[in-house]
């Protein structure tokens, strides 16, 4: 840990023994692959199946999101957020919101608090399926699982059209508050729908977990050290698979996530099979969580009556606010000028970063388990490329 | 976790090193801290490595781009006007010369607190781009700092690799400055808007006129 | 027992496949476009105007202010304001929209018209089929598209349209009484007008008296 060269150096191809006498073989991997989640690229160097060397390739879905928000009112750059992680936009929202209530002082009401950590944690629900479908997927498990996951995730869909008007796109959150209140009879069919969750749990680890194949796929595949997680800024699911207790819900303390009771599940190897483990434990947790907080949800205002919605400056100053998205660390941090629109506005995405030691986990394994270690961090590339 | 206290910490344990106390006056009360490019390094390192700091997580690294900004101020001063000293208004022009600036969010996750900001000036926007980069002390800052070397043009000595992230090798300009200008060289939709609407209908015919100078060239 | 997972697995499998006939719960598939899901209220898509009665002309309620073309995000409004006034909702004059475009290709459905608007004017529409031949003139809908009546707002949105109608019926009841007041004030106004040239010679008497009294009370 000390000694900061051992981490940052890069593998040295030459101590790992050759195969064979194959030449050495440079391929691309992407941008238009299955396996990519989207437009990324690995050029990968192989010694027949083993992979020595590995860089990813950026940008192909870059769009320069934080030079449009500058041009942007502060509200009008909160639909943009939902488009960063697209399959987690509530938990986008609710970062650029928290940043943008640091840097002007905004106070949330606690039914609103109470609103964001429902559709929070149905959003951290819906990604986790989702992950488990594609890494499912990644592995050759065609269609079946994923169809289960997105089954599953359909019904929460469903939840977010009925609060907030979009199945993806919510733009639910505001800052101080949320957009509009919960209408009759959402909140027991959210009820509903988290009751039934544990049994879709059940139901996939009954489908896969004590499955041979995957074990085979997935141990000792892909280890990432707990050491180099924390220096190479690994957060989320992916860290606390390596053992590294670091849950920004517990850390930061925002919201009101101290008043729930829940567990932060921890890995001990780091390989693919606990990354794949921890998505399935955290969703117990959240349900837990959920299930306290539609218990014990007030009534109340659901934004604060002093925030206005045009014309919204805050002071000159900076803000750097995160929360535990699904994926990681999502923070966003603003700059203000005294004007409407911000001056600087800087996401810090999860995605990107846990990608810094996509070489590290790759090199020496086989070309196909590039595939499987790249669906266990869980990109998405909307926010990787911004 | 008071950011004074930090100071003089690290003042008394990195001989030498200049920080500089920026204050933040928004709600928000993140105040940082400046470093000189000398001591960033052994700065870093020590925030890492002290047992009762523990800075480990480097969260987030970012630039901003400061343009060079003229004030004007009018000012007050004593003249001799006809032999006779006077108060005149003088209206006095300061540039605050342009830089690009990089921040660094420090996190503990042994500890458990933070944030700490740290914050690194180049001289200016144009030649004297250089910065030590922090990636030797955190990894995390490896993306990070090629994705403001891409979009900002701030050069990170000590990076081991640093290369363009988001745009393509060939790309020359930084998307980030404040000053970049957008190449006109994409195909407009003819939208609702009249700023949109006229660029595209200018495009369409600089097509049109190219075409037709084509034909006649043939 | 090696194949013991693999084959709790195909139990499941087999579990959903079988249930499929019976559950509801394990086919949630539908048979788009001969089946369609039931409508969501809280549904939106993209925008469309208001108008009351019958003339979509006439009862349009915008009076193009201007601010959701502002607003808009993406930018995606394009708003042109009449040169004449016509009656709005509440019977007050006021300019109205000679050309209201939206382009669909860049709206991305986010409501904030909707939220910014202080006339109720614009709101979200919940058809999703709008496949196109055209992609530019085909999405860049205009006021004669974009108009629908308030019976079809009620149809799509009850709560939210119930909650705007009866604000609606509010304000047209107190404009109804500012008229009559107005009107009632003009006739009392005259009348006094009347009384008043008869006695002011007293009243001027009444006003030098009445000066004193209040002076004495300190």
């Amino acid at each position: 840990m000390s000694d900061a060269t051992n981490l940052t150096a890069q593998i040295d191809i030459n101590t790992i023994p050759a195969l064979g006498k194959e030449q050495l073989l440079e391929l691309a991997m992407g941008p238009q692959h299955p396996s990519t989640h989207g437009v990324f690229r690995m050029n990968v160097v192989l010694d027949g199946e083993r992979v020595m060397k590995l860089k990813p390739v950026f940008g192909y879905l870059h769009r320069n999101h934080e030079k449009i928000a500058e041009s942007e009112t502060y509200l009008g750059s909160m639909p943009y957020t939902d488009r960063l992680d697209y399959i987690c936009s509530i938990t986008n929202n609710w970062a650029y919101a928290i940043a943008v209530e640091k840097l002007a002082g905004i106070e949330v009401p606690e039914r609103a608090e109470y609103l964001r950590v429902i559709t929070g944690e149905l959003t951290r629900l819906q990604n986790h399926a989702c992950l488990l479908g594609f890494l499912m997927q990644d592995m050759g498990a065609s269609g079946t699982p994923l169809m289960y996951a997105f089954r599953e995730r359909e019904k929460i869909m469903d939840l977010f059209e009925g609060l907030t008007g979009a199945r993806m796109m919510c733009n639910y959150l505001r800052f101080g508050g949320c957009r509009v209140d919960t209408p009759a009879g959402w909140m027991d069919a959210a009820r509903k729908v988290v009751a039934e969750f544990p049994r879709f749990l059940d139901e996939y680890e009954n489908l896969l977990v004590g499955n041979e194949i995957l074990m085979d796929r997935t141990q000792e595949v892909g280890i990432l050290s707990k050491e180099l997680a924390i220096n190479a800024g690994i957060s989320g699911p992916m860290a606390r698979a390596s053992g590294v207790d670091y849950d920004i819900r517990k850390v930061d303390h925002y919201s009101i996530y101290d008043r729930f009771n829940f567990r932060i599940p921890l890995g001990e190897r780091g390989d693919v099979y606990d990354r794949y483990m921890i998505r399935f434990l955290e969703m117990r947790e959240s349900i837990k969580i959920l299930e306290q907080a539609m218990r014990d949800i007030p009534d109340g205002p659901i934004v604060d009556p002093k925030t206005k919605i045009r014309g919204f400056r805050p002071k000159p100053g900076e803000a750097y606010g995160r929360i535990e998205s699904p994926k990681g660390e999502l923070g966003f941090y603003l700059v203000s000028d005294g004007a409407l629109n911000p001056y600087r506005y800087r996401v810090r995405p999860p995605s990107l970063i846990n990608l810094t030691v996509l070489e590290d986990l790759c090199i020496g394994q086989n070309v196909a388990d590039v595939v499987v270690i790249l669906g266990s961090i869980d990109i998405v590339l909307g926010e990787v490329d911004r | 976790m008071n950011l004074e206290n930090i100071k003089s910490e690290i003042e008394a344990n990195v001989p030498g090193c200049q920080l500089e106390f920026v204050l933040n006056p928004s709600p928000s009360a993140q105040h940082s801290l400046r470093l000189d490019h000398a001591h960033a390094v052994a700065v870093a390192t020590y925030l890492r490595d002290a047992a009762d700091l523990r800075f480990d997580f480097c969260s987030n690294v970012t630039g901003i781009d400061w343009p060079a900004k003229e004030l004007t101020e009018k000012v007050k001063v004593k003249k001799l006007v006809d032999g006779e000293e006077k108060e005149v208004e003088e209206v006095r022009k300061t540039t605050i010369p342009g830089t690009l600036e990089v921040v660094y969010h420090l996190f503990s996750v042994e500890k458990k607190h933070g944030p700490i900001t740290l914050r690194m000036s180049t001289k200016d926007r144009e030649t004297e781009v250089h910065m030590p980069s922090l990636t030797p002390v955190w990894r995390s800052a490896e993306f990070q700092e090629r994705e403001i070397f891409d979009l900002f043009g701030v050069v990170f000595d000590g990076h081991p690799d640093l290369r363009r992230l988001l745009m393509w090798p060939d790309f020359i300009d930084h998307p980030m400055r404040r000053d970049y200008v957008a190449p006109d060289d994409f195909e407009y939709e003819p939208t609702a808007h009249d700023a949109v609407l006229q660029r595209a209908n200018q495009h369409q015919s600089e097509a049109i006129a190219k075409l037709a100078s084509e034909a006649e060239g043939k | 027992m090696v194949g013991k997972g693999i084959i709790k697995g195909m139990v499941e499998t087999a579990r959903n496949f079988l249930g499929s006939y019976v559950s509801k719960q394990r086919l949630t598939t539908i048979q788009y476009p001969e089946e369609r899901a039931p409508q969501i209220e809280a549904a939106r898509n993209f925008p469309f105007l208001v108008f009351d009665g019958t003339d979509a002309e006439q009862g349009l309620r915008c009076v193009a202010c201007q601010i959701c073309e502002k607003e808009c995000p993406p930018k995606c409004i394009f708003i042109e304001k009449s040169k004449d006034k016509k009656p709005d909702a509440t019977g007050k004059m006021q300019f109205y929209p000679a050309t209201f475009n939206i382009d669909i290709s860049v709206c991305m459905s986010c409501q904030i018209c909707v939220e910014v608007c202080p006339f109720d004017s614009i709101k979200m529409d919940v058809v999703y089929d709008l496949s196109n031949n055209d992609r530019f003139a085909g999405l860049l809908l205009h006021k004669q598209q974009l108009a629908k009546s308030n019976e079809y707002y009620n149809t799509i949105h009850p709560t939210e349209a119930a909650a705007v109608d009866a604000h609606f019926a509010e304000e047209r009841a107190k404009a109804a009484a500012r008229v009559k007041a107005a009107a009632e004030a003009k006739l009392a106004a005259e009348a006094k007008a009347a009384t008043d040239a008869k006695a002011k010679s007293e009243t001027t008497l009444a006003d030098t008296q009445a000066q004193p009294v209040g002076g004495g009370t300190r």
